[in-house]
Protein backbone atom coordinates (compact mmCIF):
# COMPACT_ATOMS: atom_id res chain seq x y z
CA UNK A 1 0.00 0.00 0.00
CA UNK A 2 1.61 3.24 -1.22
CA UNK A 3 1.31 6.00 0.68
CA UNK A 4 2.15 10.10 -0.53
CA UNK A 5 4.07 11.58 2.52
CA UNK A 6 3.31 15.42 2.46
CA UNK A 7 6.66 16.58 4.00
CA UNK A 8 8.94 13.98 3.31
CA UNK A 9 7.21 14.96 -0.73
CA UNK A 10 8.14 10.98 -1.74
CA UNK A 11 6.31 8.13 -2.29
CA UNK A 12 6.42 4.66 0.91
CA UNK A 13 5.35 1.61 1.47
CA UNK A 14 2.70 2.17 4.06
CA UNK A 15 3.05 -1.39 5.45
CA UNK A 16 6.98 -1.29 5.72
CA UNK A 17 6.65 1.46 7.86
CA UNK A 18 3.90 0.21 10.44
CA UNK A 19 6.02 -3.04 10.29
CA UNK A 20 9.30 -0.63 10.49
CA UNK A 21 7.67 0.84 13.89
CA UNK A 22 6.19 -2.19 15.02
CA UNK A 23 9.71 -3.52 14.71
CA UNK A 24 11.59 -0.96 16.97
CA UNK A 25 8.00 -1.07 19.26
CA UNK A 26 8.64 -4.70 20.00
CA UNK A 27 12.30 -4.04 20.75
CA UNK A 28 11.53 -1.52 22.90
CA UNK A 29 8.91 -2.80 24.72
CA UNK A 30 11.19 -6.37 25.10
CA UNK A 31 14.26 -4.16 26.63
CA UNK A 32 12.16 -1.00 28.36
CA UNK A 33 13.74 1.42 25.58
CA UNK A 34 12.22 4.65 23.85
CA UNK A 35 14.01 2.79 20.55
CA UNK A 36 14.00 6.51 19.11
CA UNK A 37 17.91 5.48 18.48
CA UNK A 38 16.70 2.59 15.79
CA UNK A 39 13.85 4.05 14.05
CA UNK A 40 15.46 7.19 13.17
CA UNK A 41 18.62 4.99 11.34
CA UNK A 42 16.26 2.38 9.90
CA UNK A 43 14.03 5.39 8.11
CA UNK A 44 17.44 6.59 6.97
CA UNK A 45 18.17 3.12 5.42
CA UNK A 46 14.66 3.14 3.85
CA UNK A 47 15.69 6.21 2.41
CA UNK A 48 13.34 8.91 4.13
CA UNK A 49 15.92 12.54 4.52
CA UNK A 50 17.93 12.49 7.50
CA UNK A 51 16.21 15.89 8.82
CA UNK A 52 12.90 14.38 8.59
CA UNK A 53 13.58 11.17 10.14
CA UNK A 54 14.81 12.65 12.94
CA UNK A 55 11.84 15.55 13.53
CA UNK A 56 9.57 12.86 12.59
CA UNK A 57 11.24 10.22 14.83
CA UNK A 58 10.61 12.15 18.03
CA UNK A 59 7.05 12.94 17.42
CA UNK A 60 6.49 9.68 17.17
CA UNK A 61 8.19 9.13 20.87
CA UNK A 62 5.70 11.65 22.39
CA UNK A 63 2.91 9.83 21.24
CA UNK A 64 4.48 6.20 22.26
CA UNK A 65 5.42 7.44 25.32
CA UNK A 66 2.23 8.91 26.85
CA UNK A 67 0.61 5.33 27.93
CA UNK A 68 3.83 4.21 29.78
CA UNK A 69 3.85 7.50 31.66
CA UNK A 70 0.51 7.21 32.63
CA UNK A 71 0.92 4.28 33.95
CA UNK A 72 3.56 5.43 36.20
CA UNK A 73 1.97 8.69 37.10
CA UNK A 74 -1.31 6.27 38.36
CA UNK A 75 1.42 4.56 40.59
CA UNK A 76 2.95 8.10 41.76
CA UNK A 77 6.00 6.53 40.30
CA UNK A 78 6.83 10.29 38.96
CA UNK A 79 8.56 12.73 40.68
CA UNK A 80 7.07 16.04 38.93
CA UNK A 81 9.76 18.27 40.90
CA UNK A 82 12.60 16.84 39.30
CA UNK A 83 10.86 15.83 36.23
CA UNK A 84 10.21 19.62 35.52
CA UNK A 85 13.98 20.57 36.43
CA UNK A 86 14.90 17.77 33.67
CA UNK A 87 12.32 19.15 31.32
CA UNK A 88 13.18 22.74 32.06
CA UNK A 89 17.21 21.46 31.42
CA UNK A 90 16.08 19.46 28.14
CA UNK A 91 13.90 22.72 26.44
CA UNK A 92 17.08 24.28 26.25
CA UNK A 93 19.12 21.59 25.20
CA UNK A 94 16.50 21.05 22.37
CA UNK A 95 16.69 24.86 21.72
CA UNK A 96 20.63 25.16 21.14
CA UNK A 97 20.45 21.73 19.42
CA UNK A 98 18.25 23.11 17.44
CA UNK A 99 20.16 26.25 16.40
CA UNK A 100 22.84 23.24 15.68
CA UNK A 101 21.15 21.41 13.37
CA UNK A 102 19.61 24.59 11.45
CA UNK A 103 23.32 25.50 11.13
CA UNK A 104 24.68 22.24 9.98
CA UNK A 105 21.28 21.87 6.99
CA UNK A 106 22.38 25.65 5.79
CA UNK A 107 26.12 24.06 5.29
CA UNK A 108 24.68 20.99 3.44
CA UNK A 109 26.66 18.62 6.21
CA UNK A 110 23.28 17.29 8.34
CA UNK A 111 23.18 14.32 6.29
CA UNK A 112 27.00 13.04 7.36
CA UNK A 113 26.37 14.58 11.01
CA UNK A 114 23.66 12.54 12.02
CA UNK A 115 25.15 9.22 10.98
CA UNK A 116 28.61 10.22 12.02
CA UNK A 117 26.89 11.27 15.54
CA UNK A 118 24.87 8.22 15.11
CA UNK A 119 27.46 5.78 14.79
CA UNK A 120 29.80 7.05 17.46
CA UNK A 121 26.99 7.35 19.79
CA UNK A 122 25.39 3.84 18.91
CA UNK A 123 29.40 2.67 19.06
CA UNK A 124 29.67 3.64 22.74
CA UNK A 125 26.61 2.32 24.10
CA UNK A 126 26.64 -1.08 22.26
CA UNK A 127 30.27 -1.59 23.42
CA UNK A 128 29.68 -0.72 27.24
CA UNK A 129 26.02 -2.35 27.08
CA UNK A 130 28.09 -5.62 25.51
CA UNK A 131 30.51 -5.62 28.02
CA UNK A 132 27.95 -5.24 31.06
CA UNK A 133 25.87 -8.12 29.76
CA UNK A 134 29.16 -10.56 29.53
CA UNK A 135 30.03 -9.65 32.63
CA UNK A 136 26.57 -10.00 34.46
CA UNK A 137 26.50 -13.57 32.18
CA UNK A 138 29.49 -14.57 33.48
CA UNK A 139 29.05 -13.12 37.35
CA UNK A 140 25.93 -15.17 37.29
CA UNK A 141 27.65 -18.49 35.94
CA UNK A 142 30.18 -17.80 38.65
CA UNK A 143 27.78 -17.31 41.98
CA UNK A 144 25.71 -20.12 40.60
CA UNK A 145 29.01 -22.52 40.76
CA UNK A 146 29.53 -20.91 44.46
CA UNK A 147 32.80 -19.04 43.71
CA UNK A 148 31.68 -15.88 43.96
CA UNK A 149 28.85 -13.81 45.82
CA UNK A 150 26.75 -10.85 44.34
CA UNK A 151 28.35 -7.57 43.46
CA UNK A 152 28.45 -4.98 46.02
CA UNK A 153 25.61 -1.96 44.95
CA UNK A 154 27.48 0.81 43.11
CA UNK A 155 28.22 3.75 45.42
CA UNK A 156 25.30 6.75 45.16
CA UNK A 157 26.92 9.88 45.62
CA UNK A 158 29.35 11.12 42.98
CA UNK A 159 31.08 13.87 44.53
CA UNK A 160 31.35 16.55 42.37
CA UNK A 161 27.92 16.54 41.72
CA UNK A 162 27.26 16.69 45.37
CA UNK A 163 29.67 19.89 46.11
CA UNK A 164 26.91 21.85 43.48
CA UNK A 165 25.35 24.95 44.83
CA UNK A 166 21.92 25.06 46.14
CA UNK A 167 20.86 21.75 47.31
CA UNK A 168 17.10 21.12 47.52
CA UNK A 169 15.19 18.18 48.39
CA UNK A 170 14.01 15.45 45.97
CA UNK A 171 11.26 13.75 47.97
CA UNK A 172 10.01 10.68 45.26
CA UNK A 173 13.46 10.57 44.04
CA UNK A 174 15.03 10.69 47.88
CA UNK A 175 17.72 13.31 46.95
CA UNK A 176 19.07 15.97 48.37
CA UNK A 177 21.04 17.55 45.94
CA UNK A 178 21.43 20.78 43.89
CA UNK A 179 18.82 21.21 40.59
CA UNK A 180 21.99 22.07 38.44
CA UNK A 181 22.99 18.39 37.98
CA UNK A 182 19.47 17.13 36.66
CA UNK A 183 19.13 20.86 34.88
CA UNK A 184 22.71 19.67 32.94
CA UNK A 185 21.66 16.08 32.65
CA UNK A 186 18.48 17.33 30.96
CA UNK A 187 20.16 19.86 28.75
CA UNK A 188 22.71 17.20 27.48
CA UNK A 189 20.00 14.83 26.85
CA UNK A 190 18.05 17.89 25.20
CA UNK A 191 20.66 18.61 22.70
CA UNK A 192 20.39 14.82 21.79
CA UNK A 193 16.80 14.90 20.97
CA UNK A 194 16.83 17.65 18.91
CA UNK A 195 19.84 16.35 16.46
CA UNK A 196 19.50 12.77 16.64
CA UNK A 197 15.56 12.01 17.20
CA UNK A 198 15.55 10.29 20.19
CA UNK A 199 13.62 10.45 23.31
CA UNK A 200 17.10 10.20 25.00
CA UNK A 201 15.49 7.15 27.81
CA UNK A 202 18.35 4.93 27.40
CA UNK A 203 20.91 7.74 28.31
CA UNK A 204 18.73 9.18 31.31
CA UNK A 205 18.09 6.15 32.77
CA UNK A 206 21.33 4.84 33.76
CA UNK A 207 22.49 8.49 34.52
CA UNK A 208 19.65 9.24 37.14
CA UNK A 209 20.45 6.12 38.90
CA UNK A 210 24.07 6.03 38.77
CA UNK A 211 25.12 9.72 38.87
CA UNK A 212 22.22 11.48 40.46
CA UNK A 213 21.63 8.41 42.95
CA UNK A 214 18.02 8.50 42.30
CA UNK A 215 15.84 5.32 44.13
CA UNK A 216 15.07 3.22 41.35
CA UNK A 217 10.52 3.54 42.03
CA UNK A 218 10.53 6.73 40.06
CA UNK A 219 13.71 6.66 37.66
CA UNK A 220 11.43 5.11 34.71
CA UNK A 221 8.22 7.37 35.29
CA UNK A 222 10.31 10.31 35.88
CA UNK A 223 12.37 9.45 32.42
CA UNK A 224 9.31 9.21 30.40
CA UNK A 225 7.80 12.36 32.09
CA UNK A 226 10.64 14.43 30.81
CA UNK A 227 10.93 12.16 27.30
CA UNK A 228 7.29 13.54 26.78
CA UNK A 229 7.78 17.30 26.82
CA UNK A 230 11.44 17.22 25.28
CA UNK A 231 10.12 15.73 22.42
CA UNK A 232 7.18 17.93 22.21
CA UNK A 233 9.07 21.12 22.67
CA UNK A 234 11.62 19.37 19.73
CA UNK A 235 8.39 18.87 17.81
CA UNK A 236 7.77 22.00 18.27
CA UNK A 237 11.18 23.67 17.46
CA UNK A 238 11.36 21.56 14.14
CA UNK A 239 8.24 22.60 12.99
CA UNK A 240 8.69 26.34 13.35
CA UNK A 241 12.41 26.73 12.02
CA UNK A 242 13.20 23.56 10.00
CA UNK A 243 9.57 22.40 8.56
CA UNK A 244 11.03 18.67 9.19
CA UNK A 245 7.98 17.24 10.63
CA UNK A 246 6.06 14.54 8.39
CA UNK A 247 2.79 13.88 10.96
CA UNK A 248 1.63 11.28 8.59
CA UNK A 249 5.24 9.25 9.12
CA UNK A 250 5.14 9.83 12.68
CA UNK A 251 1.62 8.59 12.80
CA UNK A 252 2.49 5.33 10.82
CA UNK A 253 5.38 4.53 12.97
CA UNK A 254 3.27 5.35 15.86
CA UNK A 255 0.56 2.55 15.09
CA UNK A 256 3.57 -0.32 14.50
CA UNK A 257 5.35 1.04 17.67
CA UNK A 258 2.66 0.76 19.90
CA UNK A 259 1.30 -2.58 18.60
CA UNK A 260 4.89 -4.16 18.74
CA UNK A 261 5.93 -2.48 22.09
CA UNK A 262 2.90 -4.97 23.41
CA UNK A 263 3.80 -8.05 22.26
CA UNK A 264 7.74 -7.10 23.04
CA UNK A 265 6.32 -6.94 26.98
CA UNK A 266 5.03 -10.24 26.78
CA UNK A 267 8.35 -12.22 24.75
CA UNK A 268 10.28 -9.86 27.29
CA UNK A 269 8.36 -11.79 30.18
CA UNK A 270 9.50 -15.50 28.73
CA UNK A 271 13.50 -14.52 28.70
CA UNK A 272 16.05 -13.58 31.01
CA UNK A 273 16.91 -9.83 31.31
CA UNK A 274 21.00 -10.33 30.86
CA UNK A 275 20.07 -11.98 27.76
CA UNK A 276 17.72 -9.30 26.37
CA UNK A 277 20.78 -6.88 27.26
CA UNK A 278 23.13 -8.95 25.30
CA UNK A 279 20.64 -9.14 22.29
CA UNK A 280 20.26 -5.26 22.79
CA UNK A 281 23.89 -4.54 22.61
CA UNK A 282 24.44 -6.70 19.37
CA UNK A 283 21.45 -4.78 17.64
CA UNK A 284 22.98 -1.54 18.37
CA UNK A 285 25.97 -2.25 17.34
CA UNK A 286 24.80 -3.94 14.23
CA UNK A 287 22.93 -0.78 13.79
CA UNK A 288 26.13 1.26 14.07
CA UNK A 289 28.36 -1.07 12.22
CA UNK A 290 26.20 -0.65 8.74
CA UNK A 291 25.94 3.21 9.39
CA UNK A 292 29.70 3.43 9.79
CA UNK A 293 30.01 1.28 6.56
CA UNK A 294 27.71 3.71 4.62
CA UNK A 295 29.85 6.52 5.78
CA UNK A 296 33.04 4.70 4.40
CA UNK A 297 32.16 3.19 1.09
CA UNK A 298 32.03 5.00 -1.85
CA UNK A 299 28.79 6.61 -2.72
CA UNK A 300 27.26 5.66 -6.15
CA UNK A 301 27.10 9.49 -7.01
CA UNK A 302 29.27 12.04 -5.72
CA UNK A 303 26.81 15.02 -6.16
CA UNK A 304 23.94 15.46 -4.06
CA UNK A 305 21.36 18.06 -4.92
CA UNK A 306 20.05 20.28 -2.36
CA UNK A 307 16.93 23.42 -2.42
CA UNK A 308 17.15 26.75 -1.58
CA UNK A 309 17.31 26.71 2.33
CA UNK B 1 -24.62 36.63 -47.50
CA UNK B 2 -22.83 36.64 -44.51
CA UNK B 3 -22.08 33.48 -43.90
CA UNK B 4 -20.55 33.43 -47.50
CA UNK B 5 -18.53 36.35 -46.77
CA UNK B 6 -17.14 34.41 -43.70
CA UNK B 7 -16.39 30.95 -45.47
CA UNK B 8 -14.33 33.27 -48.14
CA UNK B 9 -12.38 34.60 -45.55
CA UNK B 10 -12.02 31.37 -43.53
CA UNK B 11 -10.19 29.97 -47.14
CA UNK B 12 -8.49 33.35 -48.01
CA UNK B 13 -6.88 33.07 -44.75
CA UNK B 14 -6.22 29.82 -44.33
CA UNK B 15 -4.80 29.49 -47.45
CA UNK B 16 -2.37 32.38 -45.86
CA UNK B 17 -1.97 30.91 -42.69
CA UNK B 18 1.39 29.02 -41.54
CA UNK B 19 1.13 25.68 -40.79
CA UNK B 20 -0.08 25.50 -36.87
CA UNK B 21 -0.36 23.18 -33.69
CA UNK B 22 -3.55 22.16 -31.83
CA UNK B 23 -2.46 20.86 -29.00
CA UNK B 24 -4.14 19.39 -26.12
CA UNK B 25 -3.35 17.52 -22.42
CA UNK B 26 -5.16 14.67 -20.98
CA UNK B 27 -5.26 16.92 -18.22
CA UNK B 28 -5.38 20.68 -17.07
CA UNK B 29 -4.10 19.58 -13.45
CA UNK B 30 -2.28 16.73 -11.60
CA UNK B 31 -3.59 16.31 -8.36
CA UNK B 32 -1.41 14.44 -5.59
CA UNK B 33 -3.21 13.20 -3.07
CA UNK B 34 -2.57 10.26 -0.53
CA UNK B 35 -1.92 7.49 -3.30
CA UNK B 36 -0.14 9.31 -5.76
CA UNK B 37 2.37 7.14 -7.45
CA UNK B 38 3.03 9.28 -10.14
CA UNK B 39 0.86 10.19 -13.05
CA UNK B 40 0.93 9.43 -17.08
CA UNK B 41 0.40 12.66 -19.04
CA UNK B 42 -1.02 12.01 -22.57
CA UNK B 43 0.03 15.03 -24.84
CA UNK B 44 -1.94 15.22 -27.86
CA UNK B 45 -2.95 17.19 -31.12
CA UNK B 46 -2.52 17.99 -34.54
CA UNK B 47 -0.79 19.85 -37.08
CA UNK B 48 -2.98 22.11 -39.18
CA UNK B 49 -0.95 22.44 -42.77
CA UNK B 50 -1.99 25.74 -44.90
CA UNK B 51 -4.83 24.78 -47.29
CA UNK B 52 -4.95 21.00 -45.37
CA UNK B 53 -1.99 20.12 -48.06
CA UNK B 54 0.01 17.05 -45.71
CA UNK B 55 3.44 17.26 -47.31
CA UNK B 56 4.56 13.41 -47.68
CA UNK B 57 7.60 13.83 -45.66
CA UNK B 58 7.02 12.94 -41.78
CA UNK B 59 6.74 15.75 -39.97
CA UNK B 60 8.78 15.97 -36.79
CA UNK B 61 7.54 16.73 -32.91
CA UNK B 62 9.74 17.40 -30.21
CA UNK B 63 7.50 18.16 -27.04
CA UNK B 64 9.12 19.90 -23.63
CA UNK B 65 7.28 19.52 -20.52
CA UNK B 66 9.01 21.25 -17.81
CA UNK B 67 8.56 22.56 -14.47
CA UNK B 68 9.19 25.43 -12.48
CA UNK B 69 12.76 26.64 -12.05
CA UNK B 70 14.15 26.85 -8.81
CA UNK B 71 17.64 27.28 -7.69
CA UNK B 72 19.58 23.83 -6.53
CA UNK B 73 22.73 23.85 -5.14
CA UNK B 74 25.10 20.90 -6.15
CA UNK B 75 27.42 19.67 -3.25
CA UNK B 76 29.95 17.01 -4.24
CA UNK B 77 31.35 14.56 -1.47
CA UNK B 78 35.42 13.91 -1.15
CA UNK B 79 36.94 11.15 0.78
CA UNK B 80 37.80 13.12 4.15
CA UNK B 81 39.77 10.85 7.00
CA UNK B 82 38.34 7.88 5.41
CA UNK B 83 34.70 9.56 5.22
CA UNK B 84 32.88 10.97 2.45
CA UNK B 85 31.51 14.23 3.14
CA UNK B 86 30.11 16.90 1.39
CA UNK B 87 33.02 19.40 0.34
CA UNK B 88 32.82 21.73 -2.97
CA UNK B 89 29.43 23.14 -4.05
CA UNK B 90 27.96 25.22 -6.99
CA UNK B 91 24.63 26.70 -7.00
CA UNK B 92 22.74 26.68 -10.49
CA UNK B 93 20.26 29.54 -10.14
CA UNK B 94 17.43 28.35 -12.39
CA UNK B 95 17.41 24.26 -12.46
CA UNK B 96 13.48 23.01 -13.78
CA UNK B 97 12.21 20.77 -10.80
CA UNK B 98 10.92 18.32 -14.12
CA UNK B 99 12.15 18.26 -17.95
CA UNK B 100 10.97 15.54 -19.91
CA UNK B 101 11.60 15.73 -23.78
CA UNK B 102 9.07 13.52 -26.24
CA UNK B 103 10.35 13.32 -29.89
CA UNK B 104 10.31 11.40 -32.78
CA UNK B 105 13.95 11.00 -33.47
CA UNK B 106 17.16 11.48 -31.57
CA UNK B 107 17.28 15.22 -30.62
CA UNK B 108 20.69 15.31 -32.42
CA UNK B 109 19.05 14.47 -35.84
CA UNK B 110 16.21 16.76 -35.19
CA UNK B 111 18.19 20.37 -36.01
CA UNK B 112 20.88 21.55 -35.64
CA UNK B 113 23.04 22.58 -32.07
CA UNK B 114 21.50 26.06 -32.56
CA UNK B 115 18.41 26.01 -33.51
CA UNK B 116 17.70 22.94 -30.62
CA UNK B 117 19.78 25.61 -28.10
CA UNK B 118 17.50 28.08 -29.03
CA UNK B 119 14.33 26.39 -28.05
CA UNK B 120 15.96 24.36 -24.98
CA UNK B 121 15.36 21.25 -26.52
CA UNK B 122 17.23 18.46 -25.00
CA UNK B 123 18.42 17.98 -21.80
CA UNK B 124 21.84 19.25 -22.65
CA UNK B 125 20.57 22.36 -23.74
CA UNK B 126 19.10 23.10 -20.59
CA UNK B 127 20.54 27.06 -19.05
CA UNK B 128 21.05 26.01 -15.63
CA UNK B 129 22.79 29.50 -14.87
CA UNK B 130 26.06 28.44 -12.86
CA UNK B 131 26.83 30.81 -9.82
CA UNK B 132 30.23 31.77 -11.75
CA UNK B 133 33.42 31.27 -9.71
CA UNK B 134 34.60 27.80 -10.52
CA UNK B 135 36.54 27.01 -13.61
CA UNK B 136 34.89 25.93 -16.56
CA UNK B 137 35.97 22.52 -15.95
CA UNK B 138 34.63 22.25 -12.38
CA UNK B 139 31.22 23.75 -13.66
CA UNK B 140 30.84 20.99 -16.21
CA UNK B 141 31.57 18.66 -13.84
CA UNK B 142 29.21 19.59 -11.50
CA UNK B 143 26.10 20.19 -14.15
CA UNK B 144 27.37 16.72 -15.14
CA UNK B 145 26.75 15.17 -11.38
CA UNK B 146 23.09 17.38 -11.45
CA UNK B 147 21.90 16.17 -14.54
CA UNK B 148 22.82 12.22 -13.54
CA UNK B 149 20.66 12.68 -10.23
CA UNK B 150 17.95 14.37 -11.54
CA UNK B 151 18.09 11.53 -14.62
CA UNK B 152 18.18 9.38 -11.78
CA UNK B 153 14.97 10.55 -9.78
CA UNK B 154 13.45 9.97 -13.52
CA UNK B 155 13.07 14.17 -12.86
CA UNK B 156 15.09 14.56 -16.33
CA UNK B 157 13.94 12.12 -19.36
CA UNK B 158 14.90 12.35 -22.73
CA UNK B 159 12.97 9.75 -24.99
CA UNK B 160 13.68 10.05 -28.60
CA UNK B 161 10.60 7.57 -29.45
CA UNK B 162 7.98 8.47 -27.43
CA UNK B 163 6.16 10.82 -30.15
CA UNK B 164 4.33 9.04 -32.48
CA UNK B 165 2.10 10.84 -35.76
CA UNK B 166 -0.46 9.25 -37.39
CA UNK B 167 -1.05 10.08 -41.00
CA UNK B 168 0.57 12.99 -40.59
CA UNK B 169 -1.52 14.87 -38.62
CA UNK B 170 -2.36 13.18 -35.74
CA UNK B 171 0.28 13.26 -33.13
CA UNK B 172 0.42 12.32 -29.43
CA UNK B 173 3.18 11.07 -26.44
CA UNK B 174 2.59 9.79 -22.90
CA UNK B 175 4.81 11.38 -19.96
CA UNK B 176 5.40 9.76 -16.91
CA UNK B 177 5.57 12.02 -13.97
CA UNK B 178 7.31 10.72 -11.15
CA UNK B 179 5.61 10.35 -7.61
CA UNK B 180 8.55 12.70 -6.67
CA UNK B 181 7.39 15.66 -8.97
CA UNK B 182 7.76 18.99 -7.56
CA UNK B 183 4.87 20.92 -7.29
CA UNK B 184 3.91 24.04 -9.39
CA UNK B 185 3.18 25.72 -12.23
CA UNK B 186 4.54 23.13 -15.59
CA UNK B 187 3.71 23.85 -19.33
CA UNK B 188 4.19 21.66 -22.09
CA UNK B 189 5.70 22.93 -25.11
CA UNK B 190 5.18 21.27 -28.43
CA UNK B 191 7.48 22.08 -31.60
CA UNK B 192 6.84 21.09 -35.49
CA UNK B 193 10.28 20.70 -36.68
CA UNK B 194 11.05 20.62 -40.81
CA UNK B 195 14.08 20.24 -42.42
CA UNK B 196 16.27 21.44 -38.95
CA UNK B 197 13.59 24.30 -38.32
CA UNK B 198 11.10 24.71 -35.81
CA UNK B 199 8.24 26.39 -38.25
CA UNK B 200 5.44 26.30 -35.56
CA UNK B 201 5.16 25.69 -31.82
CA UNK B 202 2.05 25.69 -29.13
CA UNK B 203 1.79 25.34 -25.45
CA UNK B 204 -0.17 24.32 -23.19
CA UNK B 205 -0.21 25.06 -18.89
CA UNK B 206 -0.51 22.28 -16.47
CA UNK B 207 -0.22 22.65 -12.68
CA UNK B 208 0.67 20.18 -10.55
CA UNK B 209 -0.27 20.31 -7.05
CA UNK B 210 -1.10 18.93 -3.77
CA UNK B 211 -4.77 18.33 -3.02
CA UNK B 212 -7.04 17.59 0.23
CA UNK B 213 -5.35 16.29 2.96
CA UNK B 214 -2.04 16.17 1.69
CA UNK B 215 -2.09 19.72 0.61
CA UNK B 216 -4.02 20.93 3.38
CA UNK B 217 -0.80 18.92 5.74
CA UNK B 218 1.78 20.76 3.30
CA UNK B 219 0.12 23.96 3.67
CA UNK B 220 -0.10 24.18 7.71
CA UNK B 221 3.47 23.15 7.89
CA UNK B 222 4.56 26.13 5.36
CA UNK B 223 2.98 28.62 6.46
CA UNK B 224 1.42 27.77 10.19
CA UNK B 225 4.76 26.39 11.77
CA UNK B 226 3.46 26.74 15.30
CA UNK B 227 0.05 25.08 15.04
CA UNK B 228 1.10 22.77 12.89
CA UNK B 229 3.92 21.31 15.60
CA UNK B 230 1.13 22.12 18.13
CA UNK B 231 -1.28 19.85 16.17
CA UNK B 232 1.06 17.11 15.61
CA UNK B 233 2.27 16.98 19.19
CA UNK B 234 -1.51 16.76 20.48
CA UNK B 235 -2.17 14.36 17.48
CA UNK B 236 1.18 11.82 18.62
CA UNK B 237 -0.50 11.74 21.87
CA UNK B 238 -3.90 10.74 21.22
CA UNK B 239 -3.25 8.52 18.60
CA UNK B 240 -0.67 6.81 21.34
CA UNK B 241 -3.48 6.93 24.11
CA UNK B 242 -6.09 5.08 21.39
CA UNK B 243 -3.38 2.72 20.58
CA UNK B 244 -2.55 1.24 23.83
CA UNK B 245 -6.04 1.56 25.10
CA UNK B 246 -6.95 -0.78 22.04
CA UNK B 247 -4.01 -3.11 22.37
CA UNK B 248 -5.07 -3.43 26.05
CA UNK B 249 -8.79 -4.80 25.20
CA UNK B 250 -7.16 -7.54 23.07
Amino acid sequence: MDLYLPIAEMSVNAIVIILLGGGVGFLSGMFGVGGGFLTTPLLIFYGIPPAIAVASSATQITGSSVSGALAYWRRGQVDVKMGLVLVAGGVIGAGLGQIVFRQLQKIGQIDVSINIIYVLFLGIIGTLMLKEAVTALQAERRIAAGEARPPARLRRHVPWISALPGKTRFYKSGLYISPLAPLLLGGVVGVLTAIMGIGGGFIMVPAMIYLLGMSASAVVGTSLFQIIFVTAATTLLHATSSKSVDIVLALLLLVGGVAGAQLGVQAAQKLKPEKLRLALAVIVLAVAAGLLFGLTVQPQSLYTLYGPL
Amino acid sequence: MRALFALLLWLLLGAAAPTSLISALSQSRIDINTTFKGADLLVFGAIQYPAGAVPDAPPDIAIVVRGPAEPVTVRRKARVAGIWLNTDRIRFESVPGFYAVASTRPIADLADDRTTAIYEIGIRNLQLSPASGASEGETRAFEAGLIAAKRKARLFVEDARAVTVTGGVLYRARIAIPAIVPVGDYAAEIHLIRKGRVIASSSVPIGIGKSGFERWIYVMAQEHGLAYGIAAVLAALLAGLVASLVMRRH
